[in-house]
């Protein structure tokens, strides 16, 4: 039995080493910076998910006590990776896409990106333009 | 056995991080910088934990949780400041 759970453990720690290695190789190998957002954000989070799982069954085979850490920090990256993949993404198509590169949004208006620099086009800051609209009402 | 695996593991982890060290400080453009920033923070929590089982302790948990909470913060920090050129409006 306590074989059994040696060999998952390391087949764990191999599987999360191995990703984790991949996610990084993908930061620097591939070719532009969507797909570059891509490999860490996938690969980073299913090794470290790995990794957390074997430390989970380690501490409750070894050391006879069931812990709920690993959970917390689990759940606490499978949170925030999308929050942060999608915020480095924005970020990426606000300064190498310009507006006329991208698919039009359907309706009026811009996509929310370049809607700031469509609002300061005029030659005035989108927040002077706020406050006057609020003085008016 | 679970000895060589987490020997194999801390030395991929170890390349990973050479590696976002690399486009951290060589990289094409910002955001290529703020996101091997964040993929570092997320690699250090894999070291920490993987040392936590090295040493046999579960003393290193909270310092996990607290690196994985800081390292969200910052890498949404950035974002926004390349987006907004501010932080908090």
């Amino acid at each position: 039995m306590e074989l059994i759970w040696d060999i998952v453990i390391s087949a764990l720690l191999v599987i999360g080493g191995f990703f984790g290695f991949v996610g990084s190789l993908g930061l620097v190998k591939l070719p532009d910076p969507m797909t570059r957002l891509h490999a860490p954000t996938k690969a980073a989070t299913l090794g470290v998910g790995s990794i957390l799982i074997a430390s989970m069954i380690w501490f409750a085979v070894k050391q006879d006590h069931l812990s709920l850490h690993e959970l917390m920090v689990t759940v606490f990256i499978f949170l925030t990776a999308p929050v942060t993949a999608h915020f480095i993404s924005k970020a990426n198509i606000f300064r190498d896409w310009p507006a006329e590169k991208l698919p039009r949004p359907a309706g009026e208006g811009e996509w929310a990106v370049h809607q700031a620099d469509a609002d300061t086009s005029k030659g005035e800051l989108a927040v002077e333009k706020e406050t006057e609209a609020a003085q008016q009402d | 056995m679970i000895t060589y695996a987490l020997i194999f593991a801390i030395a991929c982890y170890s390349a990973a991080l050479l590696f976002n060290l690399f486009r951290v400080v060589k990289a094409p453009g910002v955001t290529d910088r703020v996101l091997a920033l964040d993929t570092m923070a997320i690699n250090a929590i894999a070291m920490i934990v993987l040392f936590g089982i090295y040493e046999g302790t579960a003393l290193f948990f909270e310092a996990s949780i607290l690196y994985a909470m800081t390292g969200f913060v910052a890498t949404v920090a950035f974002a926004k400041f390349i987006l907004r050129g501010d932080i908090i409006e």
